[in-house]
């Protein structure tokens, strides 16, 4: 008898389909149908998409008697849609941005690299971001009303997580605190950012701001929306790091307080590290929600990656080619969120994996 | 017998006075506490200031007096009857109005769809449930903005309604709307008819639940006394003396006439609304049902349940404690969403209030009015819905 568990059976791929799609007559009739559906679905979008589409060429060419889609567009305006009103002979600005960005994302994606020092770190890069789409210290200066495209969607969008989190964290340990005037207020600023619509912060933030500083003051259209956005999901933020704060057993606070420790150090040492962990998929799903929701900059006339493509079928020589920039940016939005659903999943069954040990 | 005695014998108040119990509810610190408080309350003063000081620099009065001057805007299509000349007030109500009409329906046909595609997921069929995963992650990976300006775009590159595309010959998609079938009683307004019709609805639920006694699930005999309460509410109509009839749509001249007319930006806006909360709302029909263990399924089958009693007698209500306050925060979702409205053209809420900020200047009143309005609905929906968190949990820990 051995003593080795047999890991269960894996049947041959061919025989999942077979099963999946033709096990019964009942099932090989929803196969057929939905085959039929998708078929009826895809083949106009096809036809449009690929068969009668314009590859490459100019406008003239997408203006004679073609019904499909026009990709040659999407190849004229390429750096518009990305990088929208920056100096064009600036474009290494945002493109290196850009490249900062993705290595910036990358590391704190590895669990290997998480530590304390990705806060400081993060914060040079923002700061780097910031010199080098301003233009600072011998570079060009850039208003921020020129700035555009990608770099402001995935900018506003860290940048938002990154403030957003002391606010959330403070506002998450405010509810949960036996001071009830500061649970008040927390719980108050939680739940009126969270019953509004997201459009509403931004109004308070372009048209209320600039009316309740003092007279003289005057703050930058886009921090003012950055500040917004960092508002908005605070309160999200806070509501996720509570749920996480939620999951500690008490026992584990009463055994730190009774070991001599500080409440302070009881937070950092034995809560923080034990609720945060518990809620990273959750905060890398809400950075999701803040990526997909900085298009609603759009509304307020600030040119992110969604408001870039959609003005670039304003332009009078590639005039209403709406559908195809949109889906040139749906599919820009969809590579970096999937990208993160993706890894949000994994990074679940990592830490559900480690936990067991 | 002894501890009751002392107590009574024990002088001075049973339990904690209001005074002490304050102090427990604010707890340690209340100078700093305050200090706090007085510091936000000093904040919103100051910039409460400023504000009043440059509205004042602009011309402006604070307040809401302009509620009742005239509106000199027109709005595309309204529920509440309203036309330039009337009051803001006016103009805001049919903005309400509007944004409820938008909510109710889209939440209607995003839990129809959502629960169909959430039953398709967990079809054994392969192609269908990757099929319908596909739509899942394609329209939670794109911002809802951009469907909507892709649904705009789509149906204004419609064909005009000369040419419009026609599903059997009821329902026509043109680029100046979409046309649909609808139902007319001769001789009474639809605003009488409908909601009767769905108080009949509603009184038949509630008395099959009761003759049913708690069965809820028991969906042939559900639909059947719905049924019957429609049927009695047709021949009453007819013994009246009204004739219900269908009206097809059809197309005349240069437009489509008769039937149910959706303007183009309410059925871009209704469609991206409902597509985009099908998708959450089949994850969470999906995972609701999922998240019943297989235990059940199996001793359930032990016991020699059909799979029809399985889902109706043992799956449903467990899951189903699971979906609701889920299924409810889509719904605030997708009535916080439809406030996009502004960006594709839909005279919503937020729409008329920023026109009416424009035209006014009165910003201020109108971000409060938007505020207000969401703030009520949110809350509303949440106190009831932990009412109703509150009622199945008990229930449920008292039985296990």
């Amino acid at each position: 008898m051995s003593q080795i568990e047999l890991a269960p059976p894996v049947a041959p791929d061919w025989q999942r389909w077979r099963e999946g799609l033709f096990s019964g007559w009942a099932n090989g009739l929803v196969t057929l149908a939905t085959l039929a559906a998708i078929l009826w679905l895809a083949l106009p979008f096809v036809r449009w998409a690929v068969i009668d589409a314009v590859w490459t060429g100019t406008a003239a060419d997408c203006a004679g008697e073609t019904a499909g889609a026009c990709w040659a567009f999407v190849g004229a305006k390429f750096r518009f849609m990305l990088f929208a009103f920056f100096p064009p002979h600036l474009q290494w600005r945002p493109a290196l941005v850009l490249a900062l960005i993705a290595t910036l994302l990358t590391l704190s994606a590895l669990p290997r690299f998480w530590s304390y020092r990705l806060v400081p770190i993060s914060l040079l890069a923002l700061v780097g971001i910031w010199m080098l789409m301003a233009g600072a210290s011998g570079l060009e200066p850039v208003s921020t009303n020129h700035w555009g495209g990608l770099p402001i969607t995935l900018t506003v969008s860290i940048a938002g997580l990154a403030f957003a989190f002391p606010l959330a964290l403070s506002l998450a340990l405010a509810r949960q605190s036996d001071m009830g005037i500061v649970r008040c207020l927390a719980i108050a600023f939680i739940e009126v950012l969270r019953g509004v619509p997201m459009i509403a912060v931004l109004y308070v933030a372009m048209l209320i701001v600039p009316m309740a500083l003092p007279s003289g003051a005057a703050i930058d259209k886009l921090l003012r929306a950055q500040i917004g956005v960092t508002l908005f999901f605070s309160a999200y933020l806070a509501e996720v790091i509570r749920a996480g704060l939620q999951v500690i057993p008490p026992g584990q606070m009463e055994a730190a307080l009774s070991l001599g420790f500080s409440r302070i150090q009881m937070l950092r040492l034995v809560v923080l590290p034990q609720a945060l962990t518990a809620v990273i998929p959750a905060i890398v799903n809400l950075s999701i929600g803040i990526v997909l929701n900085t298009s609603l900059l759009a509304v307020i006339g600030i040119h992110d990656l969604l408001n870039a493509a959609k003005t670039s079928a304003t332009d009078p020589i590639w005039l209403g080619f709406y559908s195809e920039a949109y889906i040139f940016a749906a599919l820009t939005y969809f590579a970096i969120c999937f990208t993160g659903s993706r890894y949000s999943l994994w990074l679940e069954r990592k830490l559900k994996a480690s936990d067991r040990h | 017998m002894v501890l009751p005695m002392t107590r009574q014998l024990q002088p001075g108040p049973s339990g904690p006075g209001p005074v002490s119990r304050l102090r427990t509810w604010i707890g340690p610190q209340p100078l700093q506490q305050f200090a706090l408080f007085f510091g936000v309350l000093l904040l919103f003063v100051f910039l409460g200031q400023n504000t009043a000081e440059s509205m004042h620099r602009m011309g402006l009065t604070p307040g809401f007096a302009f509620l009742s001057h005239q509106a000199n805007f027109e709005i595309g299509e309204s529920v509440l009857s309203y036309s330039a000349g009337d009051s803001y007030a006016r103009a805001l109500g049919a903005g309400i109005a509007n944004t409820v009409k938008v909510a109710v329906v889209g939440c209607l046909l995003a839990t129809v769809l959502g629960v169909a595609l959430g039953i398709a997921r967990l079809s054994g069929n392969l192609l269908l449930a990757s099929f319908v995963h596909g739509y899942v992650e394609l329209l939670r990976n794109t911002p809802l903005l951009l469907q909507l300006f892709l649904w705009s775009a789509i149906i204004h590159a419609l064909p005009p309604p000369r040419g419009a595309y026609t599903f059997l010959g009821s329902v026509y998609l043109s680029n100046r709307g979409v046309f649909l079938p609808s139902l007319s009683v001769d001789g009474l307004p639809a605003s009488v008819w409908l909601p009767a019709v769905l108080l009949t609805v509603f009184a038949a639920l509630v008395i099959s639940r009761r003759l049913l006694a708690g069965a809820t699930f028991y969906l042939p005999k559900t639909a059947g006394t719905v049924l019957g309460a429609l049927a009695i509410f047709y021949f009453a109509l007819v013994s009246l003396g009204f004739s219900a009839s269908v009206e097809v749509p059809a197309k005349g001249g240069f437009n489509i006439r008769g039937g149910l007319s959706l303007t183009p930006e309410f059925a871009a806006l209704l469609i991206g609304l409902v597509v985009n909360a099908s998708a959450s709302i089949s994850e969470i029909v999906r995972s609701g049902i999922q998240s019943v263990k297989s235990g059940q399924w199996e001793a359930a089958r032990a016991l020699g349940l059909k799979p029809a009693q399985i889902m109706r007698l043992v799956v449903l209500p467990q899951a189903l404690r699971v979906i609701t306050p889920l299924m409810i925060s889509s719904f605030l979702d997708l009535t916080k969403n439809s406030s996009l409205a502004v960006a594709i053209g839909y005279p919503d809420l937020v729409s008329v209030a920023n026109t009416t900020a424009n035209t006014t200047g009165q910003a201020l009143e109108a971000i409060i009015i938007i505020g207000t309005v969401y703030l009520t609905i949110s809350l509303a929906v949440s106190a009831v819905m932990n009412l109703y968190n509150r009622r199945v949990v008990l229930r449920g820990e008292g039985k296990r």
